[in-house]
């Protein structure tokens, strides 16, 4: 088993070093250099070349494509993600302040789909063509399908503007400090409640879909079959022996899942002022803040690469049937 | 002698108001969607004559082309009313003829209502997007007194109201609705087609060239893909030609990968052995044998793909780095809409509810196909 995990370590190092390339070259293929693109969004063309020069020399733009590349590869190694234009501080402090939040959110986002999504599949497939799970199947598609921006916007505009129930934004009340600690948990879940269900509801909304359909899938095998005939009673059959095997591929999806969730957490942190990864990411693009941008990709990439690999082994751990030595390549 | 008169008659009303006569033939519902899309268009070229005719003199393709729209779709429905009349009264139905595969899927399609409403509400988008110079009440980037007609609430003069320039929300949606759709489409046409070469090479040569290729497609799907094209539009200020390239340039690996799965099982089968006995070059054992039998169940994923593209362009155009303002699409309509959601709550509504009715459509649509293609299925999903 822990050769497996390691074979799957070593697997992923060429793929993130992939990535690491791909996300270098697509910055510097651009028109202009990264120091054009940013001076120019901030209407600075008219600073004294000279000066220019001289921050091209300190961020080492003036060296070759291919000895920027290698440098900021053994920089990247060392975990030293260059400075941001923009805050003129060190990129990897600004992620460190903002991955966080967006662990915070993405987090309680996939245990509502979890809870939620599970929850409603196997309610939908053991009434199937009940009230419920018709109301499930086209209600779980509706929602799949809402933009969640507009969703946020929309429950924004009756949860916190109408009702006055949620704020509106912001992960804290202005009189956090002076709280206790159970009044701060408090008011930091009063915070999470609207962005948590936007991200969460749309995931969720496809978990249940696809519950749905693995569960009906399972309840027609034989071996359930097998085990109604035996006299089990209806609950036993479907929790013990339907739903484990029909949770399994479950996993896999849960793995693909994140790079969905952090693709919603970039609009979903910019409408609730959430400070976290996407926000950083969005507020960079908007200042041609180069090395920020590359840096966000780069985590965003590799946290899916993470999610992916902890799927796996876990669906390796889960499912016997899987042999460690000769896996498919996924 | 009477009966050749009587089908004379009919096949005169069928041209004079198309539909009429396949109703008499008893072929009501294709009657009925014949006879609504000719009384639609006459209503359209009578309710909005002046514009009509001077979009033949105007400088603007769309309008031009909105124009020719309407009287090529009026003569395509004269036409085919006459011919299919013709047809019905001539052609003996032949009730034991077998049916082909893609027939019964058509028919199972047929059969699911929401998928079929899906398609109609999907074509009358697109119908009325094509038709916005005409359609649209206003011109949609008119700012007049703004102080009298910004934040109108909906009314019967504006539905969807104004905005904060006081410009008329529904011509801008009409408008919007064009670069919305069109993007997606083109999008997932780019993604499609590039996948799908992509997949089918990878999976027919197999061994070394097979290894690079799908390395690459781990490599992009490693990136988010939501992540990536923000980085690109950020990077390529992105106009709508750049946007569509990205849109699809980043999201072919996942169609890629599927084909290359069914390549892989395709090319063991006797046919390919045969094509490769007779000896086709490769190219055309690929696109002639291979791809047309993989692609059946690419049209699902194409259908989700639409409904996703147009979701992302509306988020990055939300996000402010898309389609920038000045030009209209729903998710930069909902963007402005955000920053006014205290004092009018019409301007987001309204653009993210014909957006989600697409995306809706599109999955609708995809879920129809599915079920259509695989019979096995239609007994868990009935949806």
């Amino acid at each position: 088993m822990s050769w497996y995990i390691i074979k799957r370590l070593i697997q992923a190092v060429p793929l993130l070093l992939g990535v690491a390339t791909v996300t270098f070259l697509i910055v510097h293929l651009a028109p202009g250099d990264p120091m054009d693109m940013f001076l120019e969004n901030r209407n600075l063309r008219n600073i004294d070349p000279e000066v220019i020069e001289l921050i091209r020399q300190k961020y080492g733009l003036d060296q070759p494509l291919h000895v920027q590349y290698v440098k900021w590869l053994g920089n990247l190694l060392q975990g030293d993600l260059g400075e941001s234009f923009e805050h003129r501080r060190p990129v990897s402090a600004l992620l460190a302040e903002a991955i966080p939040y967006t662990l915070q959110l993405t987090a309680l986002a996939l245990l509502l789909d979890a809870l939620v999504g599970i929850a409603l599949g196997i309610f939908s497939a053991v009434k199937q063509y009940s009230v419920l799970d018709k109301t499930v199947t086209i209600g779980s598609l509706i929602i799949y399908s809402l933009p969640s921006f507009w969703l946020a916007l929309m429950l924004v505009l009756v949860f916190s503007v109408n009702l006055g129930w949620f704020p509106t934004s912001q992960t804290r009340s202005l009189d956090y400090e002076f709280l206790s600690w159970f009044e701060k948990l408090a008011d930091l879940a009063w915070h999470l409640v609207l962005p948590v269900f936007v991200l969460g509801i749309a995931s969720a909304a496809g978990t249940a879909r696809y519950m749905r359909s693995r569960l009906l899938e399972v309840l027609n095998e034989e071996y359930v079959l097998a085990a109604r005939a035996r006299g089990l009673k209806e609950r036993a059959v479907i929790l013990k022996h339907a739903l484990r095997n029909a949770l399994i591929p479950i996993i896999t999806i849960y793995g693909l899942s994140l790079p969905f969730l952090l693709g919603g957490a970039v609009i979903i942190e910019t409408i609730f002022a959430w400070p976290g990864m996407g926000r950083l990411a969005v507020l960079a693009i908007q200042a041609r803040d180069y090395p920020v941008i590359l840096a966000t990709t780069m985590i965003a990439a590799v946290l899916t690469v993470i999610g992916n690999l902890v799927a796996d082994v876990t669906y390796a751990l889960v499912d016997p049937r899987v042999s460690y030595e000769k896996k498919k390549p996924v | 002698m009477k009966r050749r008169s009587q089908s004379n008659h009919l096949i005169l009303l069928a041209a004079l108001l198309p539909g009429v006569g396949h109703i008499v033939l008893g072929k009501r519902g294709r009657g009925i969607r014949l006879l609504v899309v000719t009384i639609a268009v006459i209503l359209v070229m009578y309710w909005r004559w002046e514009v009509f005719v001077s979009a033949f003199h105007s400088t603007r393709i769309d309008h031009w082309l909105a124009a020719v729209f309407l009287i090529v779709s009026l003569a395509a429905s004269v036409t085919y009313s006459v011919w299919d009349v013709r047809r019905l009264l001539t052609e003996i139905p032949m009730a034991t003829r077998g049916k082909s595969p893609y027939q019964l899927a058509r028919r199972r399609f047929r059969a699911n209502r929401l998928a079929v409403t899906a398609v109609y509400v999907i074509t009358a988008f697109y119908i009325l997007a094509v038709l916005a110079p005409l359609l649209a009440p206003y011109d949609p980037s008119a700012i007049t007194d703004v102080l009298k007609t910004r934040f109108l609430p909906p009314s019967m003069d504006h539905p969807f109201g104004t905005d904060a320039f006081g410009r008329d929300l529904l011509s801008r949606a009409l408008y919007g609705a064009r670069v919305s759709l069109s993007v997606g489409l083109l999008a997932v046409m780019i993604a499609i087609s590039m996948g799908t070469v992509y997949g089918a090479v990878a999976g027919y040569f197999g061994g070394f060239i097979d290894n690079v290729l799908m390395r690459i497609v781990d490599v992009v799907i490693a990136i988010p893909t939501f992540f990536l094209m923000l980085m690109l539009v950020g990077i390529f200020e992105a106009n709508l030609v750049f946007l569509v390239l990205i849109l699809g340039l980043t999201s072919w690996p996942g169609t890629a990968r599927f084909i290359r799965g069914e390549i892989l099982s395709l090319k063991q089968r006797e046919f390919t052995e045969a094509a490769r006995a007779i000896g086709l070059p490769n190219r055309l054992i690929i696109f002639r044998h291979l791809i047309p039998n993989a692609l059946s169940p690419v049209l699902v994923s194409t259908a989700l793909m639409i409904g996703g593209m147009i979701g992302a362009e509306a988020g990055l155009s939300f996000l402010g780095i898309g389609i920038r303002p000045p030009t209209p699409s729903w998710g930069n309509m909902i963007s402005q809409g955000k920053d006014a959601l205290l004092v009018a709550w019409w301007v987001a509504f309204f653009p993210g509810a014909l957006l989600a009715l697409t995306v809706v459509c599109f999955n609708l649509l995809a879920d129809g196909i599915r079920d259509a293609l695989d019979p096995k299925a239609l007994m868990q999903r009935f949806v």
